[in-house]
Parts: structure tokens; sequence; C-alpha cells
């Protein structure tokens, strides 16, 4: 367990030698070893190489000007790591090294940072509860009988139990902030476009993102403008010159306008976390922000159009998985079709299955305009939504999720389960950067904070979470020791 | 809620097909009940009015931004590459055959 408050602290201490990276190391592999029997947030541990990587850098001393040098970093195993196990925690990866690194991991590799291991995850990021994994669920640090969230388990757990500092997880419905939620800890979701998808596999490529998990927002922030910035591998990563966010946050929110839609705490949401979340918002006032009440009337839709445009994307994205290039192939073959039949029936689990088939029949020629083009005017809607919100308030808040940490087996249902995204959804559907910040908990279990701010303008997102965060004083851990 | 977007048995058979996925009679009734309930989920879309609004299917303002038309050479990577291959031979990968091997 890492006793350090932030990135910045530990790296003074190895830039004056308190302690070599090698120690570091050492005890950040303890560490998770040591938490690995309960909580299962790794699908591997990159021991031999994390530990040859910090005596390299112990050999010529830490450099005071990289913050990132030296640190451990763990990364969902979605995210494509060169020459080290990839699975997206599924069978039909469950041997396959990639030839690459993802855009992400090259950025951290290139600032020094160690790639500690990788991530346990819902089966393809599909979940919100990490049960869907091939490798089994992780369990949540704060109480092991109940679930981590989802996708992001494992990035989110392992922050949670100070394993390391920081991680990366991605988001295509709410996988990093609903499990940051779920785990008291800070996840941001960035504007679609801010960071590269090169080397990340692909879910929903309309709306995932890759993020920043961390104990707190400065070294979130840290790490997401690290990661940031245009990569001609990804046609769909913007330009827009990235500021530094960490050195943006100023923790003054003075006159900020801020809206607080009511169906952000309509049916099916906790009314404990519905006051708790509502009481937080003096906080946001007493700073000198202004808050109204306002409405988004279609993302009570959001859920519904996103069961429909996601999966098709999905079950488009899945197709490459046929078991001729890489990966799993099953045996006992009489010809090609049997191959990518069995291949695919073997290799997939139940929830990706079905979101494959909910995905295809949503673009069968009978259903194409019913659903997908339905939903995909939906989108619109909601997007149009936030547009006009945005022309009068700078961020948008809210619960993240509608429950805390439920209870593994809870969620009996799929339609239940896909009503954990319900909050978080819609800021994926309009491209827009959100956050989780811990706000307190109901029932002992960590409550979320979600903020939603407009298309890269993550400086103003970051410092009303970093604002909150200070004055909130969130500061409880999960005892799993 | 009654089923307005009943999936039948025969509509998922179909639809497995087309995704290249195997299922019995048992997955077959699951899969064909739990995507009826999902499309039920799905069906209060159809409150939504969206006459005269156009469907967003992709989230990128800048996809005019190409890289120039010019072969990059990844050196050395052609071998790497085959090794992820399940199966290969003499630098190619190796697929069973088209047709089923007794009809040789």
């Amino acid at each position: 367990m890492l006793d350090y408050k932030n990135v910045e602290e530990l790296h003074k201490d190895l830039v004056n030698k308190k302690i070599s990276v090698t120690e570091l190391v050492k005890e950040t592999l303890n560490s998770i070893k040591l938490h690995e029997s309960k909580l299962n947030a790794y699908i591997s541990i990159n021991e031999e190489q994390s530990l040859n990587m910090a005596a390299k850098i112990d050999k010529k001393g830490v450099n005071p000007d990289n913050l990132w040098e030296g640190i451990p970093i763990a990364v969902k195993d979605n995210l494509n790591t060169k020459g080290i196990l990839t699975t997206a925690a599924s069978k039909i990866l469950s041997n396959f090294k990639p030839i690459y690194d993802a855009t992400v991991v090259q950025k951290l590799k290139e600032a020094g940072a160690i790639i500690i291991g990788k991530t346990n995850l819902d089966e393809f990021a599909m979940g919100s509860s990490s049960e869907t994994s091939y490798y089994g669920a992780v369990h949540n640090p704060w109480d092991l009988e109940r679930v981590p969230g989802g996708s992001s388990a494992g990035s989110a757990a392992t922050v949670a139990s100070r394993d390391v500092l920081v991680s990366l997880g991605s988001d295509t419905g709410g996988s990093i902030r609903q499990p940051a939620a779920f785990n008291g800890v800070v996840g941001v979701k960035p504007t679609y476009g801010r960071v590269s998808r090169w080397g990340l596999i692909a879910f929903g490529s309309s709306f995932d993102q890759i993020g920043s998990i961390a104990t707190n927002v400065q070294d979130a922030a840290s790490l997401l403008t690290l990661i940031s910035g245009m990569d001609v591998k990804d046609a769909t990563s913007s330009s827009k010159k990235v500021p530094d966010f960490r050195q943006k946050l100023t923790g003054n929110i003075e006159g900020l306008r801020i809206g607080v839609p009511k169906e952000f705490f309509g049916d099916g949401v906790d009314p404990k976390i519905c006051s708790l979340i509502k009481d937080s918002l003096k906080v946001f006032k007493e700073q000198g922000a202004l808050i109204e009440e306002v409405s988004l009337p279609n993302s009570i839709y959001g859920i519904q159009a996103y069961y429909v445009l996601a999966p098709a994307e999905a079950s488009s994205n899945l197709q490459r998985f046929d078991g001729i290039r890489y990966g799993y192939r099953a045996d006992n073959i009489n010809n090609l079709e049997d191959l990518y039949v069995k291949t695919r029936t073997e290799g997939f689990g139940d929830e990706v299955k079905r979101r494959i088939m909910l995905g295809t029949y949503a673009l069968s020629a009978s259903s194409y305009e019913a659903f997908f083009i339905k939903a995909a005017k939906v989108r619109t809607l909601i997007i149009n939504d936030y547009k006009e919100l945005f022309k009068k308030y700078d961020i948008i808040v809210g619960p993240t999720t509608p429950s805390v940490a439920f209870k593994f087996g809870d969620k009996k249902d799929e339609t239940s389960m896909y009503m954990n995204d319900m909050l978080t959804v819609t800021a994926n559907i309009a491209g827009l950067p959100a956050m989780s910040v811990p706000a307190g908990l109901v029932d002992g279990l960590p409550v979320g904070l979600h903020i939603i701010g407009k298309p890269f303008d993550e400086v103003t997102l970051l410092n009303a979470g970093y604002t909150f965060e200070k004055i909130n004083n969130f500061n409880l851990k999960p005892n799993i020791d | 809620m009654s089923d307005l977007n009943s999936i039948s048995d025969e509509e998922v058979k179909h639809i497995a097909e087309l995704a290249k996925l195997s299922l019995n009679e048992e997955e077959t009734k699951k899969y064909s009940s739990e995507l009826t309930n999902i499309l039920n989920m799905i069906d209060s879309l159809n409150k939504v009015n969206t006459d005269d609004v156009k469907p967003t299917t992709n989230m990128s303002n800048e996809l005019a931004r190409l890289r120039e038309d010019k072969a990059v050479i990844n050196k050395g990577e052609c071998e790497a590459l085959l090794n992820n291959a399940p199966e290969i031979e003499n630098g190619f990968i190796k697929v069973p055959s088209i047709i089923n091997e007794e009809e040789k």
C-alpha cells in the first residue's frame, strides 16, 4: 500500500533518492500480489520488465523534470502492449501478444513510466460489474462481496487499494467513471478525439475514449495531459492544442455556471444518492458558482439509443475475430466456415455474443431504419440538448451512478444491468468530456459526483472537480489489508 | 409489458448465422427471450419524435484530415505478425480448405 498523496510527492522522493525506483516497483508488486487473491484486479503482472526498467532508471537517476519517470502505472487489458499478453478479458484473445504498443502505452513508455501490469475488465469492455470477464470478476476493495463496477474494474480497484496511484481505463458508456465512483477514486473520460484510440481494442468506435483513473484530480489531470494529442494513426484524434491540464487547476470557480438536470435525479436513482449529491452542490455554491436546475429532455432515452448503437458498432468491430491471423482458433475443423463459427462460438462469452446478436439485428436490412437509424436520430437530439445547455452553462452536474456498488449476481437480467450506465452514457453519446469525483458514502460505500463539460474544455471540467475535491475533502480509503 | 418486438427462434437462428455464431436449441430460446426483453426496453425510442432529424453516425469533426498517400514500410514486422497466427507454413498463414475434407 503506497502512502503517497500524489504522483508529484512520489516523484520528489524518487528524485531525492528517498526511495529508489527499484524499491518502489518491488513495493508496488508486493502490494498487488498481496491484494490479488482478494481482488483479482490483474490479468497479467509485468514483473520482470518492470524490475529491469527500474534498475535502468536507478542507474542514471530520475530526471527532476520528468514527472513520470519510474512511476508504476496499471493499464487496462484492452490496450495493446507490445510483447505483453493483451486479452480484453476474452478467451478469443487469451493467447494474444500484440506486435505494437497502443499510442497511449507508447507515450507512457517514452515518458519513462513503468507498465506494472494489465488490469482485468468485462470481456471486450462490455459490462458494468466485471462479471463478464473470462478471467473471473474483480472484487470491490470496499466490500469484497460487491462488484467494483465496470468495465475498467481492475484499473479502478488497484488505484482504490493504493497499489498504484494512477491507471488507464477506457470508457464507452461509463466504463471509467462508474467503476471510479464504486471504488471512491477519480475517473476522467476526455472529449471524443482528445486521446488517440490506436491500439485500443475497439468496442463502439464512435463512443470509445481512453482516460485516466487516479486517487486525486491533480494526478488524473497530469496523466491526461501525457496521453492526449493528435495521432496520425487515429483519424478521429483531434489536432486541437492540448493544454497542460495540471497547470490549469486553479481551485477558483467564481462565477462558474452549473446546470443540474432534473432527469439525473429521476426514477431509478437511489434517493440517498440524490440527496447526497444535491447536498454536495453547496460546495460549488460556497465557492461562488451559480447553480440552476435545468432539463435534458432526451437524456432519458440515452440508454435505449446506446444499446442499439454501441452493439451495432461492436458487432461490426468484432467481425475481425475469426481465428485466422491471431488469437484463439478452435480445433476439429472441417472447413473455413466451420473455423470461423467454431472459433467465435467457443471464443466469445455470453454477454459479448448477446451484444453481437443485438447489433447484428439492429443493422440487418429489416430493422436498420426502425432501430439503427432511429437511435442515431435520438443521438442527434441528445447532442442538441447539450449544445443548448452549454450556451448558458459551463458544466453539467449530477450523480455518476444510480446506485452504490451492488452485490455479485444482484442484477439478474440484462436490462437492469444496462441501467447502470443511465447517468454516464449521454456523455459518450455526445462525445463530451466527463469525470467522476468521490462525493461521500452511502451505506458505507462510495458515491461519485459526475461532472460533464463542453467539448474540448477539459480545463473547466477538471478545475471544477479539483475545487470540489479540495473543499469536500473525501479522504477515505478501503480497508482491505 | 407486451412483447412489441418479439424475436422468434427462427430470427435468432438467422441473426446467429449472420454473426457466424452457432447456437443450440437451449441457447436459441435463451437469446430469443433476452433479445426480446432488450428490444422492449429499446422500444421507448419510438416515443421520441424524430421527424426531420438527421442521424448521427460518427463523432469526429475532423474526418477530412487524411495522411499523405504514401506507403509506410514497417520493417521486420512481417515475421512478428506471422508468429501471431495460429498456423503458418512457408511464410503464409495456413487455413483449412473451403470445402469439407471428405469432399475433396
